[in-house]
């Protein structure tokens, strides 16, 4: 059997994910249970990011799959091609001219248009779960919205730590009301949140879609005394010498040696088209980088 | 079976109704745009965009009531033939058709506190839709948006209502604009 | 100077074309064929039919040829590909009393009607390694006698009568479809058995070694244990009756458990349930014992907090493909949140170290 359907899932599974991602959207930030389907890669892979996908892609799409920021890390190259293939859309790695962007862990830098559809891959889309291990209690806190527990861990680390000791998948509140897990972005990633663009999360695992509609209000949780603060490495891009966008760190030498490098690939690579240097970078050329 | 029964579904149905869920998503996620829709042609009183939508959204899963205009044989028989959906009751709905006078909307499910999600979405059917009108804000509108609706009081309790709550998509001829329970309405003032 | 690593596609094309290769294993070997494992590693394509929730023995052997043996891949490939499948309604519920046994064996009765039918089972070899094997594994054929006509009465019909054993109340005429829909809690027993069946056989088997130790004890006896062919019938609305659409075999485990009573109840048995595909008695065994593990609340018992009757702890985390996705999903890139880590914890060691230092 080769012939699938158009964006591999079948017409109903597609309606009930498209429900799920309407009342997601008029409620934002909730967690919408939905009957994940059993995909052909792994749960742990973005089995919810395909399927939102899925339910969301049309053949005028033009798709990008990021991970980790890059779009040649190989899960990235595997999603890509699951729906250049099933679906038959194009495909690019430039942020501007995608419609709809899959992505792990990152919020590229380009901010995004109200025309287009960022799908994030979620893990764990309870922010609550690491402090409740019980879903049944989690789903009543939200129904309470009871947050305290949240606010008295936040308030814990820093009576420990003297600041917040969470790097990533920091919590928000949307409108006001839902303390939403971003997914595991960076927490330098959270002030992106508040966009033009249209935010999908899909968590195929635990069976949850939730979204965050353009423009919406989104906090990241913080006090007074201690504000959130989005952070980065203090250092500027080895490749472009961009100051402002999220690096990766690499080990160059045995020495222990280090370089930065932008974790969004397609921001780095239109800076160098651009003409833009870093310490370590080369004039940019097709093909070699 | 009456021929018009089995025909006016889309013609492509994945490619079809993908299409035309983009533009309900895209108008669900921003309040006061109108979009289009097209590729059904339901029968008479249904408008082709309220047929997009149930064809887009409904299937045996989704109970839907209709309002005694819509209530006809041909509606009937087409709703049953091209989705499957089970025709119910308003309290038992997850859609529903109606113009918006006709419409019981204290009988919908408005979901609970722990589901929220529960609750129906009702396709309004309107003479007209037009970007002018009442003044919504909230998610998905950038400062402020406004849009041709029927009444403001009845969107403004059901705001007051959040996160429970109705959805609302307006479907006139083969446009549609929607309005999610986040939607804070105002009338605006003729001075 | 420092030029960015690219070449995840072709990566990805060549770490496939070796795994096809090692699949192959030498070729001076003959290559396995699928009715071979069929046939000849039948109590492994039963597991993936079981914990795959597709009746097909076929596509099973396929699978475990494809995944080079590891059986919860074979699983996955099972269960990605029953996703796929359009489905074309509900059988009848199948009737195990009218189940051919090709084993059936009672614990808690000597003999009974229809009689103790050992089976081809391991029970009672030596464990043995069987060098003969290794250079032949031609057999005689077994001694074989009439299939039994009439149907085989469930030990438990026996209790029922008398009624020492609970009466079960009637579920739902459709129950829910875990496959279906998602996961809801708390859940009808009908989800939970539907939960278990396809779950991790180790899972399963860890939950309910976990209750005979005391961990939620719930002194069960194997009241029956059978396995053999069922017929599977389905309505056709159009016909007006039922059809029989195909044969399956089925484990069956009804266990009788401890019994509980009150001043106003006369004390009575109570039951636990396990019925799973194919020949897979170890899992239909531990299936009826985390179902009555699981059912403290509905028998008025109390929860000691143990892991088998925490419905949610083992509804979770019983299915392998959801759990070995997550588990082995940390092996892929996680730079960037790492990074964040990183760049935290430097910061928090600065600002310690510089307090330090002021200190002294």
């Amino acid at each position: 059997m080769t012939d699938y359907n158009f964006a591999y899932l079948d017409e109903q599974t597609k309606r009930m994910i498209r429900r799920a991602i309407l009342k997601g959207l008029a409620i934002p930030g909730y967690q919408v249970p939905f009957a994940s389907r059993e995909m052909p890669m792994p749960y742990g892979w973005g089995t919810g990011g395909v399927q939102v996908s899925a339910a969301v892609l049309t053949p005028d799409d033009t798709f990008k799959v990021i991970d980790q920021g890059a779009d040649d890390t190989t899960n990235a190259v595997s999603i890509r091609r699951f729906f250049e293939k099933t679906a038959g859309v194009a495909v690019t790695e430039a942020t501007v001219d995608a419609s709809v962007i899959q992505t792990r862990h990152r919020i590229p830098e380009q901010d995004l248009r109200s025309d287009q559809i960022l799908v994030y891959q979620v893990p764990i889309p309870e922010p609550l779960r690491f402090l409740e291990p019980s879903e049944v209690e989690t789903r009543k806190m939200h129904s309470l919205e009871e947050y305290g527990l949240m606010h008295v861990k936040l308030y814990e680390d820093i009576s420990q730590h003297g600041a917040i000791a969470t790097a990533y998948a920091y919590p928000v509140k949307v409108e006001g009301r839902y303390v939403m897990d971003p997914s595991p972005i960076p927490k330098f990633d959270n002030p992106k949140l508040n966009m033009a663009g249209i935010q999908l999360f899909g968590a195929g695992r635990e069976q949850r879609i939730y979204a965050v509609p353009p423009y919406t209000d989104v906090v990241s949780l913080d006090f007074d005394d201690y504000p959130f603060e989005a952070s980065k490495a203090d250092h500027a891009c080895d490749l472009c010498g961009a100051e402002d966008s999220y690096l990766d760190e690499l080990i160059v030498d045995d020495a222990g040696g280090r370089m930065f490098m932008c974790s969004d690939t397609d921001y780095c690579a239109g800076r160098r088209k651009a003409g833009c240097i870093g310490a370590q970078g080369v004039p940019y050329q097709e093909d070699v980088a | 079976m009456q021929t018009t029964t089995l025909m006016g579904g889309f013609v492509n149905a994945p490619l079809d109704s993908a299409r035309a869920f983009r533009q309900i998503m895209t108008a669900v996620a921003q309040p006061g745009i109108i979009n289009d829709a097209v590729g059904a042609t339901p029968p008479a009183p249904l408008s082709v965009a309220a047929g997009v939508v149930l064809l887009t959204l409904c299937d045996p899963d989704t109970p839907v009531f209709l309002t005694a205009e819509f209530d006809t044989d041909d509606v009937r028989a087409w709703i049953t033939f091209h989705t499957g959906a089970p025709l119910v009751d308003a309290a038992k709905a997850s859609f529903a058709v109606g113009s918006w006078g006709d419409l019981p909307i204290t009988d919908f499910a408005i979901g609970t506190s722990e589901y929220p999600d529960r609750s129906a979405t009702l396709i309004v059917e309107v003479a007209s839709l037009n970007p002018e009108g009442a003044e919504l804000r909230g998610p998905g509108i950038k400062g402020k948006a406004t849009l041709s609706l029927p009444e403001t009081a009845a969107f403004q309790q059901n705001t007051a209502l959040f996160p429970l709550g109705l959805d609302f998509v307006f479907t006139c001829q083969n446009r549609l604009a929607a309005l999610p329970r986040t939607t804070k309405v105002n009338a605006i003032k003729v001075s | 100077m420092y030029v960015a690593v690219k070449g995840g596609e072709k990566a990805i094309d060549n770490a496939h074309a070796w795994l096809a290769e090692e699949r192959r294993g030498d070729t001076s070997i003959a290559e396995l064929s699928v009715s071979q494992i069929r046939e000849q590693l039948a109590l492994a394509v039963n597991r993936v039919m079981a914990e795959g929730s597709l009746y097909d023995p076929d596509l099973a052997a396929l699978a475990i040829k494809q995944s080079r043996g590891d059986l919860i891949e074979a699983i996955f490939l099972i269960r990605a590909y029953r996703t796929t499948l359009p489905r074309f309604g509900g059988s009848n519920p199948v009737d195990t009393e009218q189940m051919i046994c090709d084993r059936r064996v009672s614990a808690t009765f000597k003999d009974a009607p229809g009689g103790q039918v050992l089976g081809p089972t391991f029970d009672y070899t030596h464990r043995l390694l069987d060098f003969k094997l290794a250079a032949d594994g031609e057999v005689p054929q077994a001694p074989s006698a009439e299939i039994a006509q009439a149907d085989t009465p469930h030990i438990m019909s026996f209790l029922d009568r008398e009624n020492l054993i609970q009466t079960e109340p009637e579920g739902p005429e459709t129950p829910p479809d875990l496959t279906r829909s998602p996961l809801e809690l708390p859940a009808t027993r009908s989800l939970r058995l539907q939960a278990l069946t396809r779950g991790d056989e180790g899972f399963i088997l860890g939950m309910a070694y976990s209750t005979q130790r005391g961990y939620a004890r719930n002194h069960a006896f194997v009241a029956e244990l059978r396995i053999g062919a069922v017929s599977v019938e389905m309505d056709i609305p159009e016909l007006g009756f039922a059809i029989d659409i195909g044969e399956i075999t089925l484990t069956e485990c009804e266990t009788v458990n401890q019994f509980k009573g009150s001043k106003t109840e006369p004390p009575q048995f109570t039951r636990g349930y396990g019925l799973v595909f194919g020949m897979t008695e170890r899992k239909a065994i531990s299936m009826a014992l985390v179902d009555r593990a699981l059912r403290w609340k509905e028998l008025g018992e109390d929860n000691v907090g143990a892991p088998a009757q925490d419905e949610e702890f083992v509804l979770y985390h019983a299915d392998n493909i959801q759990a070995t996705g997550f588990l082995e999903h940390i092996k892929l890139p996680h730079y960037v949140d790492f990074q964040s880590e990183l760049e935290l914890i430097r910061k928090l060691r600065r600002a310690a170290m510089g307090e330090q230092e002021a200190v002294e």
